[in-house]
């Protein structure tokens, strides 16, 4: 190409492609990219295996099946233990009807009007309130207006306000992803709007609704903030009941002893860290499980 | 007016000469042999748009629509992108109405009975006008429940199980799904997922069945059964289809009416009559180029 110092319009334009160059930029940000998950990995292990050394030699029958007690040794997570599942549960139970209401509401029948778009964003806001916000209000609505006292049922509802957002805003995202060719469907053979939603859009946006009513479960579980502000007890040796005053959860059984100055409770506060762990690992295998089982045919 | 050429391929030659195009209504005929014997004039009219104009917000995207439709023939609305044909379409079972800024003027009478009047129910309507989209669009359902979804809504008081069987038979799925009603929908290839969306649209029981671009989505073969399985149904049900493919609209259907965008960018009826007519020998110089793919 002689003719390159004066291109002629039908030139096809010159390339300086420098492959290597722009090979070794990739290279670079790989490199950065698994620095980052490398020391991700490496904060995980060291919590890991600190927690493991404490607490496994605590952890054991004993441990699981009994009650606290003053003396480490014969100290057991039992009524926490039961305590978070009870609340969990009815944490998942309050929030999970209420929120996809609200979020089927948004998203299949509210119009879109500067009303709904401020909803929307405020619930996005709510997502962003620190916990213990929740946990004051809890205590003055729940344990107090409605005379609920310091009982796992006030805490559930306060968890289930808390997470709340979580389940709308997933719930909304798993009812945006479903087609509208789906609605269409079943508008066209003379569906009601709610046989609509019911028959056509919430069987596809199942997996995704489950799966973030579990995840949010699991946040609330993990949750100690607001039950302390509640009012849960560091010290209770019976099963919680409902709506019995006096209660424990493993968050704030974690608190209590690992505040305390002997080794012996630190190293049965890392046993409890540990089985809240694997109720989490639980929870969140379930969230997969469910999210395949539902989701085996649904492709779009 | 520069509807761009992916939309509707010019087929071979079709330019030059127009030798290929009574080919294609030949085949027709053979599909559909009955389909000569009734003139259409002496066809009942199951269907009229009278004079309808249709708004989003201010657009008017067609105006001054008026055509007829024959009871239990099939009706090709064809013509360029943007000319309105799927809009015309979904007038028939007022589907627009699920768009908020949708305005109709006009009047579309079923049976002689105007579906935009006063008291109306779409949702009544839509079991009466049944319609199978572009792209398959199966519930994330079982085979069977996917057949037996609209007469279930619709509270159906017969015997669901034989309901499913006749109209996947009718859908020509019958065969291929009989052993494997409880799988999903969604597992079948695009050809037999549109036949289950039209097997899905007949267990309502309809008697206008609206096709929008039906095979738009399905490779030649699926295509070939469809059309096929049109012959067939339109001995029972009146059928309007919108196409891109003109020979898909000589082959498979007895009426058309070729739309067009007007100067306001409006779609407006330029002609409709015979297929064979519109084909063979267009009166509007738009329909011949656009039939010969000279335009489109």
């Amino acid at each position: 190409m002689t003719a390159a110092t004066t291109p002629a319009v039908d030139t096809p334009p010159r390339f300086n492609p420098q492959v290597s160059r722009r090979q070794l930029t990739g290279t670079i940000f790989l490199g950065a990219c698994m620095a980052a998950i490398g020391l991700l990995l490496i904060a995980l292990i060291a919590l890991l295996v600190d927690v493991l050394t404490k607490g496994v030699p605590w952890l054991d029958v004993g441990f699981l099946t009994g009650v606290p007690s003053r003396r480490a040794a014969a100290a057991g997570i039992l009524p926490a233990l039961v305590g978070s599942l009870e609340i969990g549960l009815m944490t998942g139970l309050i929030s999970f009807p209420i929120g996809v209401a609200a979020a089927i509401y948004l998203e299949e029948y509210a119009r879109d009007t500067f009303v709904t778009r401020a909803l929307r964003t405020n619930i996005a806001n709510l997502a962003g309130v620190p916990s213990i916000i929740y946990g004051i209000f809890g205590l003055a609505i729940f344990v107090r207006v409605l005379g609920l006292g310091r009982s796992p049922l006030a805490a559930a509802l306060t968890l289930a306000l808390l997470i709340m957002p979580i389940v709308i805003i997933a719930t909304i995202e798993a009812l945006r992803a479903v087609p509208d060719s789906q609605r269409e469907g079943a508008y066209a053979l003379g569906a009601t709007r709610w046989q609509t939603v019911r028959g056509s859009v919430l069987p596809a946006a199942a997996p995704g609704i489950v799966t973030g009513v579990i995840l949010a479960m699991a946040r609330a579980i993990g949750e100690a903030a607001p039950i302390i502000v509640i009012g849960a007890a560091a010290f209770v040796t019976f099963l919680p009941t409902p709506l019995q005053e006096g209660f424990s959860i493993l968050p704030i059984q974690v608190f209590q002893w690992a505040a305390r100055p002997q080794a012996d409770f630190q190293g049965i506060a890392a046993a409890a860290i540990l089985v809240l762990l694997i109720l989490m690992v639980i929870l969140n295998g379930l969230a997969i499980v469910v999210r395949n089982r539902l989701a085996r045919n649904i492709q779009w | 007016m520069n509807a761009s050429v992916t939309e509707a391929p010019p087929q071979p030659g079709a330019g030059a000469d127009r030798a290929p195009l009574p080919d294609a209504i030949r085949i027709h005929t053979t599909l559909a042999p009955d389909a000569g014997s009734v003139p259409t004039e002496e066809r009942e009219i199951a269907l009229e748009l009278k004079g309808v104009s249709c708004w989003y917000g201010s657009f008017r995207v067609v105006r001054d629509i008026s055509m007829s439709v024959a009871r239990r023939e099939v009706t090709a609305l064809i013509g360029p992108s943007g000319s309105g044909k799927s809009t015309v379409l979904r007038t028939i079972n007022r589907m627009n109405d699920l768009v908020s800024t949708f305005r109709l003027e006009g009047s579309i009478l079923l049976d002689g009975q105007d579906l935009y009047a006063e008291g109306v129910d779409a949702v009544a309507l839509r079991r009466r006008v049944g319609m199978v989209f572009q792209k398959p669009n199966p519930f994330p359902k079982s085979i069977f429940d996917n057949v037996a979804f609209g007469a279930r809504i619709n509270g159906y008081t017969g015997n669901i199980g034989e309901l499913v069987e006749a109209s996947l038979r009718r859908a020509a799925l019958w065969d291929e799904v009989k052993d494997k009603l409880k799988q999903s929908g969604l597992s079948l290839s695009g050809g037999q997922q549109q036949r289950l969306c039209i097997a899905r649209a007949i267990a309502t029981e309809p008697e206008i069945i609206l096709m929008d671009e039906p095979c738009s989505a399905l490779d030649p073969r699926a295509t070939l059964q469809i059309e096929e399985l049109m012959a067939d149904l339109k001995t029972r049900y009146t059928i309007v289809i919108v196409t891109h493919n003109m020979q898909q609209a000589a082959r498979a259907s007895d009426r058309t009416a070729f739309l067009t965008m007007g100067d306001d960018r409006a779609g407006y009826v330029v002609e409709q009559g015979r297929t064979v007519e519109m084909f063979t020998n267009p009166k509007n110089q738009l329909t011949e180029d656009y039939v010969s793919g000279r335009f489109g």
